[in-house]
C-alpha cells in the first residue's frame, strides 16, 4: 500500500508538470484552432531567464527570496513577451490562410528559438540552482514527497482554480469564450478580437514560464531542448483529455502522468511510453476529440 | 558558445579555401581525418580529442612533418549522432581522406564504420567503447585506444562486490547502445560470479522530467547500488532526486557519468558516486608532458579522453612513419605489429584492434572532485 501510495505521488509530479504546460496548448488551441509547437520552447525560454536573473542577484547578495520572487517575475514578464511577439509576427499574419500554414509556422518558430537559445546561450547542460527550498517541516516525509514535489502540485492546483475563475467569471474570460466560440461574431458585439488572442498567449506564455522555473529547479539542469521533451508530453496530455477544453487539460495530465508512473512502478520503465501512448490510441479510438473535447466536423 | 559573425565566418572559409589549395598544388600531405562530437550535447568529450591531435599533429609538423610530409587534419563534427556520422565518413572519403582519428559515441562509430571499411580507411578512436566494434570481426579497419564497455562493466562489478561488498544490485540503463550494452555486461558478470543478486533490470527514457516512479522502484527492492549505463544528464537526475528520497544507495556507473559536467549540475549530491574511467596515468612522462603543453596553449586543465585521443595520434602518426606511406594494409599491420611509446606506456593492438595495455579504474567524487580510488 506505502508502495502505492509512494507511485500515485511520484504520478501526482509529473501530471503537474506536463498540466502546466499543456495549459499553454490547449487554451490556443481553444481560442484560434492552432497548435502552438513553439510553446515547449517559450517554456525554456522561461527556464534559461530564471537561471540567468537568478545568478545575477545572487551575485548582488539578494536575500533568498527575493530572489525567488524577482525571478519568477522576471521569467514570466520575459516568457509573456515572447509568446506575444511569436504571435504577432508568426501567427497574426496567418490568421485567414488555410490552417496547414500556421502549423508549419508553428514548427517554424519551434526550431528557431531552439537555435537561438542554443547559439545565444551554450548546447551544455547547465545546472539550475534550487530556488525551490527543501522546507524543515517537509523533513518527516522527504522520503515520499520532496519540497519541490509539493511546490509543483499546490501550484498546479492554485493554478486550476484561478483560471478556471478567470474564464468562467471575468469579462476577459467571457470574452476569450465568444472568441473561441465565434470570431466574426465576437467582433460583432464589440469585442476586440486580436487584443483576446494576445491575452490568451500572454496567460499561456506565464504559465510556461511558471513552469519552466518550477521544472528546471526541481530537476537541477536545463539546455536548449528541454522545452521539446516536455512539450511532446505536454501535448500528448492535451490531446488525451480534450484539446481545446481546460478541464481536460489537466485530467490528461493526470491520466498520462499516473499511467507512466504505474507502469514504470509495476511492470518495467521500459514499457512507459508503450503504455502511455496506447492508452492515448485506445481514448481517441473510442472519444475522437479526448475525453472532454467537444466533437466537432471540420475540414483539415 | 561564441556567436560567429557570418561575415567572419565568410572570411575565414576564404582563407581556408586559399590554404587548402595552396597546401594541395605546392607539397604532398599526409591527411589525417579527425571526426567526433564538436558541438551539441556532448561537445565536451569531442573537444579534447581535437586538441590532443592537434597538439600531436603541431609538433611533428614543426619537426618536419611524417617522413617529409606535412600533416593536413580535416576536422569534421558528427555530434555524436549516427545519421550526421555517415554523412561525416562520406566527406572525409571524398576528401582523399584515409586515416581517421575518432569518431567519440559508440553509435556514431558503429553507424560510420562501414563507411570507412569500403573506403579502406584506418579509423582509431579514442573513445567508442562498444564490444561489437572489435569483438564482432566485422571491422578490420577499427582500432581503438580505450578499454570495451565489458573490460568497464568488469570493473564496475568486481568493484561493487568484492571492495564495497553489495549483495543487492539495481542495473538501470538510458536504452541508448552505450548504456544497455554497458548494462547487459554488468548483468552478466553479476550472474556469473553469483555473490550478488540483481534486483532490477531497467530501461529509462533519456530526457524525461522526473524519474521518482523508477527511484521508488530501486528503493523498494532495497537495492544498496545502483549500477547505472549512460550519461551524465540522466545519472544527475537520478541521484539528485534519490538523495533528495534520502536514499543512501551507493551509485556506480561509467566514463560516461566521469566528467566534470556530473559534478557541476549534481553539486553537493554528487558526493560519493563512483564511476569507471581510464586509468590514471599521471606518472608517465609523455602523459605529464603532454598535460603541461595543454594548459600552456589552451589555459585549462585537458578534458575527457584527451590521454586516449593523444595516445590514438602517436600510434597513427608512429605507424604511417614505420609503414612509409598511408597504404590501408601497410599501415594496419604496423599498428598490429609495432609497440608505440604512449601516454599510456608502451602499447600495440591485439588482431581485433584493441590495445593491449589500457584498462579501467574505479573514480569517486569526493569534496567536487572525481579522485582515483582503485
Amino acid at each position: 500500500m506505502d508502495y502505492f501510495i509512494e507511485l500515485f505521488l511520484s504520478g501526482l509530479t509529473r501530471s503537474s508538470i506536463y498540466a502546466l504546460i499543456a495549459l499553454g496548448y490547449t487554451m490556443v488551441y481553444g481560442i484560434i484552432g492552432l497548435i502552438n509547437f513553439a510553446h515547449g520552447e517559450i517554456y525554456m525560454i522561461g527556464a534559461f531567464t530564471a537561471l540567468i536573473v537568478s545568478t545575477v542577484l545572487a551575485i548582488y547578495g539578494f536575500p533568498f527570496f527575493a530572489i525567488v520572487a524577482l525571478t519568477v517575475l522576471a521569467a514570466i514578464i520575459w516568457s509573456s513577451a515572447y509568446g506575444y511577439t511569436v504571435e504577432k509576427i508568426a501567427y497574426k499574419p496567418l490568421r485567414n490562410a488555410p490552417r496547414l500554414s500556421p502549423l508549419i509556422s508553428a514548427i517554424g518558430m519551434s526550431i528557431f528559438l531552439q537555435n537561438y537559445v542554443l547559439l545565444a546561450q551554450t548546447s551544455d547542460f547547465l545546472p539550475f540552482p534550487a530556488l525551490i527550498p527543501e522546507f524543515q517541516f517537509m523533513e518527516p516525509y522527504a522520503h515520499i514527497i520532496g519540497s519541490s514535489d509539493l511546490v509543483i502540485l499546490l501550484t498546479t492546483i492554485t493554478v486550476m482554480v484561478l483560471l478556471t475563475l478567470l474564464i468562467k467569471y471575468t469579462k476577459t474570460g467571457q470574452a476569450m469564450r465568444a472568441t473561441s466560440q465565434d470570431k466574426k461574431m465576437a467582433m460583432l458585439v464589440g469585442i476586440n478580437v486580436d487584443k483576446i488572442i494576445g491575452i490568451t498567449f500572454i496567460i499561456g506564455s506565464a504559465l510556461a514560464a511558471i513552469g519552466g522555473v518550477l521544472i528546471a529547479s526541481h530537476i537541477g539542469q536545463i539546455n536548449f531542448y528541454i522545452g521539446f521533451i516536455a512539450g511532446i508530453k505536454a501535448f500528448t496530455a492535451a490531446v488525451l483529455g480534450g484539446i481545446g477544453s481546460i478541464p481536460g487539460a489537466f485530467l490528461g495530465s493526470l491520466i498520462l502522468g499516473l499511467t507512466e508512473s504505474f507502469a514504470t512502478g509495476y511492470v518495467s520503465s521500459d514499457y512507459e511510453d508503450v503504455f502511455a501512448f496506447s492508452l492515448l490510441v485506445l481514448i481517441l479510438i473510442f472519444r475522437p476529440a479526448g475525453l472532454l473535447g467537444k466533437s466537432s466536423i471540420e475540414k483539415v | 558558445m561564441n556567436r560567429i559573425k557570418p561575415v567572419y565566418l565568410f572570411l575565414s572559409i576564404i582563407f581556408a579555401l586559399t590554404t587548402l589549395s595552396n597546401s594541395a598544388f605546392g607539397t604532398e600531405t599526409v591527411k589525417i581525418g579527425v571526426a567526433g562530437a564538436h558541438s551539441g550535447n556532448l561537445a565536451s568529450y569531442g573537444l579534447p580529442t581535437v586538441n590532443a591531435v592537434k597538439m600531436v599533429v603541431d609538433k611533428l609538423n614543426a619537426k618536419g612533418g611524417i617522413n617529409g610530409k606535412q600533416i593536413e587534419l580535416f576536422i569534421e563534427d558528427d555530434v555524436c549522432k549516427p545519421e550526421v556520422a555517415t554523412n561525416t565518413a562520406t566527406k572525409l572519403i571524398s576528401q582523399g581522406v584515409n586515416m581517421i582519428i575518432g569518431h567519440i559515441c559508440s553509435g556514431a562509430t558503429k553507424a560510420a564504420l562501414p563507411i570507412y571499411r569500403d573506403a579502406k580507411a584506418i579509423v582509431i578512436s579514442p573513445s567508442a567503447t562498444n564490444p561489437d566494434l572489435t569483438q564482432s570481426g566485422d571491422y578490420p579497419n577499427f582500432f581503438r585506444t580505450i578499454a570495451s564497455d565489458d573490460a568497464q562493466a568488469r570493473t564496475e562489478v568486481d568493484f561493487a562486490i568484492d571492495v564495497l561488498q553489495v549483495k543487492k544490485i539495481a542495473v538501470i540503463h538510458d536504452k541508448g547502445d552505450y548504456g544497455k550494452g554497458l548494462a547487459e555486461f554488468a548483468q552478466k558478470f553479476i550472474k556469473e560470479s553469483d555473490k550478488a543478486e540483481i534486483v532490477l533490470f531497467e530501461g529509462i527514457t533519456p530526457d524525461a522530467v522526473d524519474y521518482s516512479a523508477v527511484i521508488q522502484k530501486i528503493k523498494r527492492f532495497k537495492a544498496d547500488a545502483v549500477i547505472f549505463g549512460g550519461y551524465h544528464p540522466e545519472a544527475s537526475k537520478l541521484v539528485t532526486q534519490m538523495r533528495k528520497k534520502r536514499m543512501k544507495t551507493l551509485f556506480i556507473s561509467d566514463d560516461g557519468v566521469k566528467d566534470d559536467t556530473f559534478i557541476k549540475v549534481a553539486g553537493k549530491y554528487a558526493e560519493g558516486v563512483y564511476a569507471t574511467g581510464p586509468a590514471d596515468v599521471s606518472g608517465n612522462p609523455i602523459t605529464q608532458a603532454a598535460r603541461e603543453e595543454h594548459k600552456k596553449v589552451y589555459n585549462e586543465s585537458p578534458g575527457a579522453f584527451f590521454e586516449n585521443a593523444y595516445a590514438a595520434a602517436l600510434a597513427l602518426t608512429n605507424a604511417i612513419e614505420q609503414a612509409n606511406s598511408t597504404d590501408y594494409d601497410a599501415v594496419g599491420n604496423t599498428l598490429r605489429t609495432h609497440d608505440v611509446a604512449t601516454t599510456f606506456g608502451t602499447i600495440h593492438f591485439d588482431a581485433k584492434g584493441d590495445a593491449t595495455g589500457i584498462g579501467f579504474s574505479m573514480y569517486q567524487v569526493q569534496d567536487g572532485k572525481y579522485v582515483q580510488v582503485q
